[in-house]
């Protein structure tokens, strides 16, 4: 694979140098293109560190939380097979970056006409170009009854932190022979395969410490990405403790009672020991609020640039953006913000942007050393991000090539996350 | 392999001459005897092979089922109720096993 780093050719740094040159009068602080990257997660911190090693622009994050939890691999904390610890990245390398400065507040306001960002603390920033890597967020209007205090006694751990906590917490205390009732989201979401992954992890657990359990999967599709590698591991590792329930069949949860624990859906109601609400998504409240979402609540973007197609000047990475072909993933994201980070330089530069090669590399456990990998590659083809090469594992790999995987997957984290945070 | 789990939902009640939707689902890997094992034998197939709905004893709905049909068989289909009474669902598998269930329909 081709390196997607942009590292900066001599003559673009002479250029660069020319102009500062041409504007003497210019404070330097003012001379350097000014970046600002809302959220540091894995899009956000691959371009600070993207555009640090260009030396061109000062990079400017803006993250509320001062460490990093990796909502990849929670999976595992939540079956026992890796700690919270493990999961949580400090932000201190990254910010020690020549050219990048690190602000642990909330964004509030995007005001594209001025070309400002408010923050919480209530400083304004400006910028050159923004960038909103903020992710995605749940959807509180397509669950009756589930709001913030739901979210507490039925979590959803689609944002690793308390959340995750929560629900390991609730596995950990539910008695032998319980009932744990996923409600799987409708399609898009952030990492398509994990809810099943989950379960698996969780089916996991449970044959280990608690045989009698059961867990039931309330779908809000009709099919899901990986289903036959799932239901080949369910049969095999798991015989009779996974039912999962179409859409079709259900009509998918309407409404839930938190107090009782309690799902409803068309005909039937479920009553379990522990329940995993994941509702639909859409992209974070900044960007909808910044007018960078359309009627699809998600944002349209350049696949060249990743500049909004709504608001000039602002590139959207990661979840919130219409990704065509392209999942969901951390991964993918930090792919785009390379080629965002690439193409941003080459607005400074004056430059048209390359066309960038788009890659997701993601790893699902079955159990704690049988994982499967989807490893794509994506283009940009007629404004619209489409896979070009697509290699998933089999249903007919050995044993021998899973536990390989599943190897291969804890060496991807950790170079993954080093290269994310340091 | 673990007995598999039948489900069906059917609306809580119903006028009479109404035509009402049906759903079943049955947990269930329908082996189609077409795959390998990993010592290189082929898996025996296993898979439901009928279903059969029956309104207070009448057969209303009859389906076989092949190898092509995924895993976890999802059928709908609609009846025309008449009367109050029992509707007994039925799923054959290979092997001569059988699952049922029935439900108490009430019509006003």
């Amino acid at each position: 694979m081709r390196p997607l780093i942009k590292r900066w050719t001599r003559r673009e740094i002479g250029r660069l140098a020319a102009f500062t040159l041409l504007a003497p009068h210019v404070a330097r602080s003012q001379s350097r293109p000014k970046v600002l990257v809302v959220g540091g997660g894995s899009g956000g911190a691959t371009l600070a560190n993207c555009l640090s090693d260009g030396a061109v622009s000062d990079v400017t994050i803006i993250e509320p939380k001062r460490a990093y939890t990796t909502c990849f691999f929670s999976n595992l904390y939540l079956a026992g097979l890796r700690t919270f610890a493990e999961l949580t990245h400090s932000y201190d390398a990254l910010a020690r970056r020549p050219g990048v400065t690190m602000i642990h507040d909330v964004a509030t306001m995007i005001d594209p006409a001025t070309r400002t960002v408010r923050l919480g603390g209530g400083a304004t920033l400006s910028y050159d170009r923004l960038v909103v890597a903020a992710g995605s967020a749940i959807r509180e209007d397509t669950i009756e009854g589930y709001d913030a205090a739901a979210m507490h006694l039925m979590p959803h751990a689609w944002k690793a932190g308390e959340q995750t906590l929560t629900l390991r917490r609730q596995l950990e205390s539910m008695a032998d022979g319980g009932l744990f009732v996923m409600v799987a989201p409708p399609d898009p979401f952030p990492c398509p395969p994990a809810p099943y992954e989950r379960v698996s992890l969780i089916a996991a657990y449970f044959k280990q410490h608690k045989p009698r359990s059961k867990i039931i999967v309330i779908d809000a599709k009709n099919t899901f990405v990986g289903q036959d590698l799932f239901e080949d591991a369910w049969n095999r590792y798991y015989p009779g403790m996974i039912e999962w329930l179409p859409a079709q069949f259900t009509g998918g949860v309407k409404a839930v009672e938190p107090g009782t624990l309690t799902l409803r859906t068309e005909e039937d109601r479920f009553k379990a020991a522990v329940v995993n609400v994941i509702p639909a998504h859409r992209a974070g409240d900044l960007a909808r609020q910044t007018g960078l979402a359309d009627a699809s609540s998600w944002c349209p973007v350049d696949p060249l640039t990743f500049e909004s197609r709504l608001q000039p000047a602002i590139h959207v990475v990661g979840d919130a953006i219409i990704g065509g072909d392209m999942p969901k993933t951390a991964f993918g994201a930090s792919s785009q913000a390379k080629a965002c980070a690439v193409a941003i330089a080459a607005a400074f530069a004056g430059k048209e942007a390359a066309t960038p090669r788009l890659t997701n590399t993601c790893y699902v456990h079955l159990t704690a050393d049988d994982a499967w990998r989807n490893a794509s590659q994506f283009e940009p083809v007629a404004g619209r991000i489409k896979a070009v090469h697509v290699n998933i594992s089999r249903i007919s790999d050995s044993a021998e090539t899973r536990r390989g995987v599943a190897r291969e997957a804890v060496d991807w984290y950790e170079t993954f996350t080093k290269e994310l945070f340091g | 392999m673990a007995t598999p789990t039948p489900r069906v939902q059917v609306p809580r009640s119903a006028t009479r001459g109404e035509v009402i939707e049906i759903k079943t689902l049955i947990e269930h890997p329908m082996e189609t005897g077409l795959r390998l094992d990993s010592n290189g034998e082929v898996i025996p197939r296993k898979i439901i092979n009928e279903f059969i709905c029956r309104y207070n004893g009448e057969v209303v709905f009859r389906t076989d089922l092949h190898e092509a049909v995924a895993a976890n068989p999802f059928i709908s289909f609609s009846l025309r109720v008449t009367t109050s009474g029992r509707l007994d669902f039925i799923w054959n598998e290979d092997f001569g096993a059988v699952y049922a269930l029935n439900h108490t329909l009430l019509v006003d």
